[in-house]
């Protein structure tokens, strides 16, 4: 049953990573538009556009 | 027209680029967001522009030294968009703060869930097998390290608000799930002190996780309806024109206009604050405001009031209030009263709370003295009463409805119908008398032409440049209805008759019918349309009569006709002239019909329908509405509104069609249904899981799969509320 020793610590480590990932996303602002969200992801405009196009996600976070 | 000023909106960072936020009318699909941020980027003073989709606004920064906050919206409106800044709510606002807490509370439960879940199978599988107890209660100890801390973070909402009521001297929904978690939590350590084979851990936060949800979701509509009545308030728009003290005109947002500026407002223009004259005679049309169409005389020191138009001179006016709406005496003592007729209200959830705790308490303490006196030792007898408290704690309940107004209220949005308040859905799907305004409400809240066919298409632009060069009031409001967004030039204007330009046979002329020796078709059009104002032009041989009068909303017959259908009695309350409302009522078919009402007559109306038992729809738009609006069961308001109508309203529709009504009527029927049924299914779940509890069968695995089950049943119950095969918007 050693094996629990690491698996458990493992197990809660990867839990408290999706959390912190779950942190990092609201306070980026990840949730302040899901529609928007929804259809910018079948955009394909950043080829046209160049580095001009839209606003890059570090931008966002300060609109957001 | 001096210059727009919009400088109030903007807010500015010290690397020199400037941010504004706008609300933007007719964002409606990814197409519209990718042309706003393409086309903004384009601009090379822009640095970047955001659409936020389901907010229907955009986010614009630019470099402060190139670019002036009105070049923003003046290039918005070349890609096709009408925008309007305003001021964003600030992040450290209370409710911003509140749902950010709930949300990081939901995330942390639902990680603890997760955790103590892996933990607890392994103890399920085990116990039905033969696991090591010293193994168990190492998995309990850990459960119980993760299921600590995370119940004192997730719990604090329920929490502090069990807390608050009991201070105050009442029992809420919290009390029990407060009760019922401490117990958990404190029978579960004991047990896993005492190496025992059940902890309820994974229950009580699964339990938090579901209960986190509800409240999350019921935050995010509060949240949502600040937000769109901040768009609401933006799409308005108003402007005002301010005097600086040199005597320099500025157009200035109604939101930088502050008590005690002095504002221009010019004849043919509607009104923008409340204040008391300073200069200038005039006639307003307060038909906004009190309901009534003929025009009242005013002067020096009287008041105005937001919403009403100057017709027929320049004023002067003091600002006392701007935005928000400086009141009648008589229109607030009746909001008062009218608002304490509405709290009595309970809403649904609260209803079911109020039966819920006190059987739910009573079933735990007589689970627990019954296995006494059956012979139980007491530990054991209370850890059966604590799985009683859990088993029945209200997961279902507490999502049943907040899922379904979600859903709904999302549905109405997609229909430009803003819901204000919650519970408003509810409120609705009672309704069994609808009662309309008739000026503003049932009609458009500008005079429109009745007759369009006599104007041949290609003499609009012409008549309407023509019209809009003059100041009176009949003009403007031609102007207005043809759009004209350019005076003609070299128009000369005789007093008391018309307008006319051009020389001999090329000679085009606007206004009396004399002027324009239209006597004949003057009279065909006048028995046309009785009561309407008549305005004539002529070119050479060509003649023609307007009638300009107040229209019906689009679809006011076909609504009326819905509301009917849906089982509404249909009453109209006006404060106009008995002759000014029949036609209107005859057009619509209604008979029930009051005139001439004063706004504490509405009230009192409203108040003996309620005293029937009646329970009263209020639409309506005025000043003169809003106590009515207030005290009503429910109230509608169309975004045309005055502030204090609007504010007063649970419900604003946008546009000017009155079809909103029905379809908002049709939705919340159909919620309030789906609330209901929720709230059997949750009746049901505890018939059959709580006599389970109380013989002592529920492990914590009955409990898990009996929560999330019911939970999960809910939810996709709440979903049904989305109207089927409804237009994407």
């Amino acid at each position: 049953m050693n094996i629990i020793v690491i698996l458990f610590p493992l197990a809660l480590g990867l839990g408290l990573v999706g959390l912190g990932a779950f942190f990092w996303c609201m306070r980026s602002g990840q949730y302040t538009d899901l529609d928007g969200a929804a259809w910018r992801v079948l955009q394909d405009d950043d080829a046209q556009a160049g580095p001009r196009g839209g606003v890059s996600g570090s931008d966002g976070n300060a609109l957001g | 027209m001096a210059a727009q000023d919009l400088s109030v909106f903007v807010r500015h960072r010290d690397d020199g680029v400037a941010s504004m936020e706008l609300a933007v009318d007719g964002i409606r699909c990814a197409g519209c967001m990718q042309a706003i941020e393409g086309g903004l980027a384009r601009e090379p003073a822009i640095v970047g522009a955001r659409v936020n989709l389901v907010l229907k606004r955009v986010s614009v920064e630019w470099r402060e030294a190139l670019l002036r906050p009105e070049a923003v919206v003046e290039r918005l409106a070349a890609l096709g968009f009408k925008a309007y800044p305003f001021v964003p709510e600030r992040r450290e606002d209370g409710a911003a703060s509140e749902e950010r807490f709930l949300l990081r509370a939901l995330g942390v439960a639902g990680f603890a869930s997760m955790n103590i879940m892996l933990l607890s199978v392994a103890v399920w599988s085990g116990n039905s097998g033969d696991i090591d107890p010293v193994t168990r209660d190492f998995f309990h100890w850990l459960s119980a390290l993760i299921a600590l801390p995370t119940a004192a973070y997730a719990g604090r909402p329920f929490f502090e608000s069990a807390l608050r009521a009991l201070k105050a001297g009442a029992v809420n929904m919290d009390v029990p799930i407060t009760i019922g978690v401490v117990l958990a939590l404190v029978m579960s350590v004991a047990e896993t002190w005492n190496h025992g084979r059940h902890a309820y851990f994974d229950g009580v936060v699964m339990l938090l996780f579901f209960l986190l949800i509800g409240r999350y979701l019921d935050q995010l509509m509060r949240r949502r309806t600040r937000d769109l009545a901040g768009n609401l308030a933006a799409l308005k728009a108003e402007t005002a024109t301010r005097l600086a003290a040199d005597g320099g005109a500025t157009v200035m947002p109604i939101a930088a206009i502050v008590p005690g500026d002095l504002v221009l407002v010019r004849p043919g223009e509607r009104v923008s604050v409340d204040g008391i004259v300073e200069t200038g005679r005039s006639e307003l049309d307060q038909s906004l405001v009190t309901g009534e169409t003929a025009p009242v005389e005013i002067g020096f020191g009287q008041r105005v009031h937001a919403g009403t138009l100057n017709l027929t001179g320049a004023l002067t006016v003091r600002v006392e209030a701007a935005g928000q709406g400086t009141l009648l005496d008589e229109i607030d003592r009746l909001m008062d009263q009218a608002v304490g007729n509405r709290s009595r209200y309970v809403r649904l959830s609260d209803r079911a709370a109020r039966l819920y705790a006190p059987v739910v308490h009573t079933l735990a303490a007589s689970t627990f003295l019954g296995w006494l006196a059956f012979g139980l030792p007491w530990p054991e007898a209370l850890m059966i009463a604590v799985t009683v408290l859990i088993i029945t704690c209200p997961c279902a309940l507490g999502l049943a409805i907040p899922a379904v107004q979600v859903v709904a209220a999302s549905s109405l949005f997609k229909r430009k119908i803003m819901l204000k308040e919650g519970d408003a859905l509810e409120r609705l799907a009672e309704a069994d008398i609808a009662v309309f305004d008739k000026t503003g409400t049932l009609t458009l809240p500008e005079p429109e032409i009745l007759n369009p066919q006599a104007l041949p298409p290609e003499r609009r632009a012409e008549i309407g440049a023509l019209a809009a060069a003059s100041g009176h009031p009949l003009a403007q409001a031609l102007a207005r209805a043809l759009d004209a967004s350019r005076a003609a030039e070299d128009v000369r204007e005789e007093r008391g008759q018309g307008l006319s330009v051009g020389q001999g046979d090329d000679e085009r002329r606007l206004g009396s019918i004399a002027f324009c020796g239209a006597e004949a078709e003057a009279a065909r059009v006048a028995a046309l349309y009785p009561g309407a104002s008549l305005i004539a032009c002529r070119q050479g041989s060509f003649r023609t009569v307007l009638a300009l009068g107040q229209a019906l909303r689009p679809q006011a017959r076909e609504t009326i006709a819905a509301l009917r259908k849906a089982g509404l009695q249909v009453a109209i309350l006006s404060g106009d002239r008995f002759e000014a409302v029949a036609p209107i009522a005859a057009e619509l078919d209604v008979t029930e019909l009051h005139a001439g009402l004063m706004p504490g007559d509405k009230l009192a109306l409203l108040e003996r329908m309620g005293k029937q038992g009646r329970k009263v729809l209020m639409v309506g738009d005025g000043l003169n509405d809003a106590p009515a609006l207030a005290g009503a069961h429910v109230s509608l308001s169309p975004v045309s509104a005055t502030h204090l109508a609007q504010a007063a309203a649970d419900i604003v529709f946008l546009g000017d069609s009155l079809a909103p009504v029905a379809a908002a009527l049709t939705i919340a029927r159909k919620a309030r249904r789906l609330m209901l049924q929720n709230l059997w299914f949750a009746v049901l779940y505890n018939a059959v899981a709580v006599p389970i509890a109380i013989a002592g069968l529920a492990t914590p695995l009955v409990a898990a799969i009996a929560m999330s089950g019911s939970s999960l049943v809910v939810t996709l119950n709440a979903l049904r509320a989305r109207a089927h095969g409804e237009a994407r918007p």
